[in-house]
């Protein structure tokens, strides 16, 4: 039955084959089907490997499916294999299911768009990628993965491909996600030039008994992995391909955010946490990467106006929690963490796509509004969208995950009061921009009139995802602890944390998600001068403009380092080496013509040259 | 036995003759002239072959002298030939007007 | 006598196709094709049957032909094929088909004399891959030259005199370098043991000081260097791959250039270990140089022609790094290089060729859009930029990969150098992608898509990268030996 394994990325896979290769001649009916089928069939199949592995654990927690001999180094195989244990089981089954949700969406968003199998056949492709990453078993499979994501973002982003800046954003991601990736290759090589194997097993067993804790090596290997993480992930400072991914159709940016891509990197560092945790300066390093990231990204989702650039950067705040996590050496919290974020942020995209395919393709939230009575529905599952984003006090699955992380924040060996306070000042502004989002959009008057209504493929993985939204927290509450138990195997069983001060630290949580909330109420729906008033001041005007740049990081890299390497470019292009053979070929030129000055023609001139030289030489031989 | 010429006279005798038909080959523009000049540079180097051969009594500088006679015929016959040439492209014996062949 | 069939097949087509030339212009293309497809059935069938090769066979090579030539200077026509020599003419034949089939609707002027010079510069190239007598192998050498510059020269784009005379003085300056240190070999080992020889397997045996060794082998390098190119002797590459025909620029890149890394392979490292580990930082150093700036340079072009050919410099240089390394892995990791490389960069070369068919042009400003009215061709062109920037799936990223875990093992430095290189690959690679397929059509251009005729060689293309992308093992298996072989040599 776990044999199934191997189906459930290669499905995704054959679709892409089959709509790459003949999509065209179908008719978009069958487009729909093949693309949405094929993941669909996986989520089946994800269940159905999930029952079993639950019901009948295999040996050792770790279900292994070899592939096929890839090279050969030195007369050693290296050979692909698939693994399956509790943490990859959880990425599987919130890959698919979700994914399977934004495809079905897709059938009815895409509908009128040019490339309708194009489209299809790269969410496959970027499905069945993200499943291959979160399935290896060695580090060579999670390379191919990992690569795999990073293109099928690159070609979707710029699925409207007629767009110059489509296409620029769309390379920026590659680009800036592939110098990450570098950094995670030469890792693989580190580890495999002192462990001889690709096996990520076999090189977490190894790793501890190499090396001591806090080894440079170990040090060394760490961060090149954590390299390829943030550049993944969107972390500081690689987080600026993110916001401009935004110019992709809008389930991309729902599946790029909450089931693909973005949270390979959590991922990745969760798989490897052996590593990390043998390398406490880079544990650390991701604690405070994770906790500017989210206090950064969460300011600049408050002054965006585009609805999608607020979600893009609430999603670089939401993973800098799980770094946050991570850093403190709480897996499982970041793993619960990435499994509700999926559910509210993909409900959130999905969301905001009907609110834009109904407001003919607007983005700008100032330019709608009243559209509480207009769309109702998407108005309520928008509403407990942003709930669950801002952590709404014990009714949403956001504020279990979020409340996990922060606990861990405040009573982990390695977490600090700072960390937590990093955390409660981001939990704040989350429901502020959360909810200022909400009530800008679906409040106030009607601006443009409705174009479009959703219909029953749009509106179906809306209230799924809803509903997990709200219930999908249940499965870890402080008390029962299911979901940590079921990692336990990866990730060993949690220490009896300290209960006191438990309640107050919640508490005040809950008093901060809500007084966001309700601030945005204040600012947006009964006082909006007061909003007025503060973009009155010119530093708070300035510093809103700051932030809405993303913190200036794009104008620095243009400065530092993209016009600089262009300058290279340019100046170079005419390849100065070939101008030193070019200056050769001259010399012998210029040499050539002045000596042909001395071929006159003139016999006599002739006659004397040769009277001359032998006078010459005759003399030089008697002077000696 | 009569009394020989000093080896040195011989080849002073050669060596002005040899300056004097070099000076003509530099000097003169006309063709012919020049050849003469030639001719005479090259009997300037047979009598220094035939002063030698005497004074060591050896009969190698008159064979020499025989080869130079019979160069310096070849050459004339050939030199002639291209006078008439000459004369016939460029109407004139002036050797500077055939310098259209520098390179 | 199998081997010498291999290199007599194409020179008789090649005769035959010029003789004809009169007759029917299609008689002319199926005689060039069919003599390679012959060519080719010829080693398929003694690869699948071993005892086909009737001609003595001597460990390690897998057949073998030596027959006395000029005996009185010690030369003989020694041809041999091991696991090398075997993918590298596979490779040569695969592209040698491409090529004609791609010249197909392009040439049109004198086709008889062309395919006579395109199967001359084939059969060159075979005979360098298998030949074992270092006579032969210049005298193959010089032939692959001489026709190639004839293609560039006669059936080339606007400023093909001076490609071509660049090419041809680069190449036969580096040759004759190499020339010298052939007669050096030659008289050191005569005078060391009394037989003067040419022969490979004698040779490899040549015992002679450090300096001399050093000297001796720098011949040999400045030769290959030119053909790989390594910096900074590339300067011949861009023009020939710009100004030559399609078929010519498919030849240069897919093959000429791993004619370079085959000499460093089979000569320059078995013959001379120690000068090679002298000179092994500074080479994998020129490699590094070579990457980096190969891609740069890429980025400022306007020719997408040239374009492809700087990203050709890029790419070689891992070739040559994985060779200096001198380890088993990053040796294998430079076989492959040559072999996705030759075909992922020839069929972007005939992606070029096939774009300037249609809109008369190689500027890249004057392109955009192509995706719209050309989906086929724009498919298999961004296919091949993504194999080109290194995407694991495809022959280069095994290439690279095993490349720089080899280096790895010896040097970090280099590694991470080098490895910026897979960040520019994207750079330039997503940048032709960008400036080509995608984007507005710049003028509404009516761009026919892709013929029966042309779908079938891309795909060809497209399923080799593929193949050696995913189950790379039988290439990697066939070649282990004669890198162990070569290994044994090593002194690292």
């Amino acid at each position: 039955m776990l044999n199934l394994l191997v189906l459930i990325p290669a499905l995704p896979l054959a679709g892409f084959i089959l709509l790459a290769l003949r999509g065209r001649q179908f008719p978009a009916a069958a487009n729909a089907w093949i693309g949405t089928g094929s993941i669909g069939l996986s989520a089946l199949f994800s269940i159905m490997v999930a029952i079993n592995f639950v019901g009948n654990p295999p040996e050792g927690n770790v279900f292994i499916q070899t592939l096929w001999t890839w090279m050969q180094f030195d007369g050693n195989p290296v050979t692909l294999s698939f693994s399956l244990d509790s943490l990859s089981l959880i990425m599987i089954l919130v890959i698919t299911m979700v994914g399977f949700l934004i495809h079905l969406y897709s059938t009815e968003f895409m509908r009128n768009e040019e490339g309708y199998s194009r489209f299809f056949a790269f969410m496959n492709l970027f499905v069945g990628s993200m499943l291959i990453l979160v399935l290896a078993g060695d580090f060579l499979l999670l390379y191919i993965g990992w690569e795999g994501v990073g293109l099928c973002s690159y070609l979707l982003i710029g699925f409207w491909y007629r767009d110059k800046d489509n296409g620029k954003a769309a390379r920026k991601a590659f680009i800036v996600t592939r110098i990450g990736d570098v950094g995670m290759l030469i890792g693989i090589f580190l580890l495999f030039l002192h462990f001889e194997t690709f096996n990520i097993q076999s090189v977490m067993q190894a790793a501890p008994k190499t090396w001591q804790i806090g080894s440079s090596l170990a040090i060394l290997a760490a961060f090149l992995f954590l390299l390829g993480a943030i550049g993944k992930s969107a972390q500081v400072p690689l987080q600026v391909w993110l916001p401009d991914a935004m110019a992709g159709p809008t389930p991309v940016s729902a599946l790029i955010h909450a089931a693909t891509m973005v949270t390979a990197g959590v991922y990745l560092i969760a798989r490897l946490h052996v590593l990390f945790e043998i390398a406490p300066v880079i544990q650390t390093m991701i604690a405070i990467i994770g906790a500017v990231t989210l206090l950064i990204a969460a300011c600049s989702a408050m002054v965006q106006r585009d609805i999608k650039r607020v979600l893009a950067y609430s999603t670089i705040s939401q993973i800098g929690y799980m770094f946050l996590a991570l850093g403190v050496g709480a897996w499982s919290a970041a793993i619960f963490h990435f499994m509700t974020h999926a559910f509210f942020k993909a409900l959130l995209f999905l969301a905001a796509g009907v609110v834009i395919l109904a407001q003919n393709h607007e983005h700008d939230m100032f330019n709608m509004g009243g559209l509480r009575s207009l769309l109702p529905l998407p108005f309520v599952v928008f509403v407990i969208g942003a709930a669950s984003l801002s952590a709404l006090p014990l009714v949403t699955a956001g504020f279990y995950s979020k409340d996990f992380i922060l606990l861990s924040a405040w009573y982990s060996p390695s977490g600090s009061a700072l960390l937590w306070v990093a955390g409660i000042i981001g939990a704040f502004l989350t429901s502020i921009y959360a909810f200022r989002m909400v009530f800008i959009t679906f409040f106030g008057v009607s601006k443009i009139p409705i174009s479009h209504r959703p219909g029953f493929f749009m509106i179906t993985p809306l209230i799924i995802l809803a509903f997990f939204s709200i219930f999908g927290g249940y499965i870890e509450l402080p008390e029962t602890h299911h979901f940590s138990s079921f990692l336990s195997p990866v990730f060993g069983i949690p220490g009896e944390q300290p209960i006191n001060g438990e309640g107050v630290l919640e508490f005040g949580a809950s008093l901060v998600s809500l007084s966001g909330i309700f601030l945005a109420l204040l600012f947006y729906v009964l006082r909006p001068e007061y909003a007025g008033a503060f973009r009155e001041v010119p530093f708070f005007a300035s510093l809103g403009t700051f932030w809405f740049s993303g913190w200036k990081f794009d104008a620095l890299y243009d400065r530092l380092l993209v016009r600089p390497f262009f300058l290279i470019v340019r100046k170079s292009k005419n390849d100065f080496i070939d101008a030193v053979y070019t200056g050769i070929a001259y010399l012998n030129r210029a040499i050539h013509n002045n000596l042909v000055r001395t071929q006159t023609g003139n016999l006599r001139w002739y006659a004397m040259g040769i009277t001359v030289g032998a006078v010459v030489f005759l003399g030089i031989l008697l002077v000696r | 036995m009569m009394a020989s010429v000093p080896l040195e006279h011989g080849l002073i005798l050669s060596g002005i003759l040899f300056a004097l038909g070099l000076t003509g080959v530099l000097i003169r523009k006309n063709i012919v002239f020049m050849l003469m000049s030639v001719e005479i540079m090259l009997n300037a180097a047979g009598l220094a072959f035939v002063t030698a051969g005497a004074r060591w009594n050896q009969p190698d500088g008159q064979i020499m002298f025989m080869f130079i006679l019979a160069m310096a015929a070849a050459e004339v016959s050939v030199g002639l030939a291209l006078v008439v040439q000459l004369y016939h492209s460029f109407k004139t014996l002036n050797a500077d007007a055939a310098s259209i062949m520098k390179g | 006598m199998i081997l010498a069939w291999l290199i007599i097949i194409p020179l008789a087509g090649g005769l035959a196709a010029w003789l004809f030339e009169k007759k029917n212009a299609l008689f002319v293309r199926w005689t060039a094709l069919g003599s390679l497809l012959l060519d080719s059935l010829l080693l398929a069938f003694g690869w699948i049957q071993p005892a086909f090769f009737t001609g003595p066979v001597n460990d390690p090579w897998m057949i073998e032909l030596n027959v006395p030539w000029i005996p009185q200077l010690g030369i003989n026509i020694h041809l041999a094929m091991d696991g090398l020599s075997l993918v590298l003419v596979a490779l040569t034949l695969f592209l040698g088909i491409i090529s004609v089939i791609c010249s197909w609707r392009e040439i049109h002027d004198r086709i008889g004399a062309f395919h006579l010079n395109l199967l001359w510069t084939l059969a060159g190239i075979l005979g360098i891959f298998i030949a074992l007598d270092l006579f032969l192998f210049y005298f193959f050498w010089e032939l692959m030259l001489v026709p190639m510059y004839f293609l560039i020269n006669i059936w080339g784009h606007e400023n093909r005199m001076y490609a071509s005379l660049k090419f041809f003085i680069f190449t036969q300056a580096g040759g004759l370098f190499m020339l010298v240190s052939i007669l050096a070999l030659y008289f050191i080992n005569g005078k060391a043991t009394g037989i003067y020889t040419f022969d490979y397997s004698l040779l490899l045996e040549v015992d002679m000081g450090p300096k001399t060794a050093f000297f001796v082998m720098s011949g040999f390098f400045l030769a290959f260097a030119v053909k790989l190119p390594a910096i900074p002797f590339h300067p011949w590459l861009p023009d020939a791959h710009t100004e030559a025909p399609t078929a010519g620029s498919v030849i240069l890149a897919g093959l000429l250039l791993k004619t370079g890394a085959y000499g460093l392979i089979r000569f320059v490292l078995p013959i001379f270990p120690d000068a090679v580990a002298m000179i092994a930082y500074p080479a994998m150093i020129l490699g590094v140089i070579g990457i980096i700036y190969g891609a740069i340079l890429a980025l400022g072009q306007k020719d997408l022609k040239r374009l492809i050919a700087y990203t050709s410099v890029s790419h070689m240089g891992f070739v040559l790094i994985g060779i200096f390394a001198n380890n088993s892995t990053a040796l294998s990791g430079a076989v492959m290089q040559m072999i996705a490389h030759g075909i992922s960069t020839g069929a972007l070369f005939v992606i070029v060729g096939l774009i300037q068919e249609r809109i008369h042009t190689r500027s890249i400003d004057r392109m955009g859009g192509f995706w719209s009215p050309a989906p086929r061709l724009s498919t298999v062109g961004i296919l091949f930029a993504l194999a080109s920037l290194g995407l694991p799936g495809f022959g280069n990223f095994v290439a690279e990969f095993m490349v720089l875990v080899g280096t790895f093992r010896v040097s970090s430095v280099i590694t991470v150098l080098a490895a910026s290189g897979l960040v520019l690959a994207v750079v330039y690679s997503l940048w032709i992608v960008q400036r080509v397929f995608h984007g507005e059509p710049i003028e509404p251009l009516s761009l026919t898509d892709l013929s029966a005729r042309e779908i079938g060689m891309m795909s060809a293309m497209a399923a080799a990268i593929l193949w050696l992308g995913l189950y790379p093992l039988p290439v990697l298996t066939i070649v282990e030996p004669v890198i162990d072989s070569i290994q044994q040599y090593s002194v690292l």
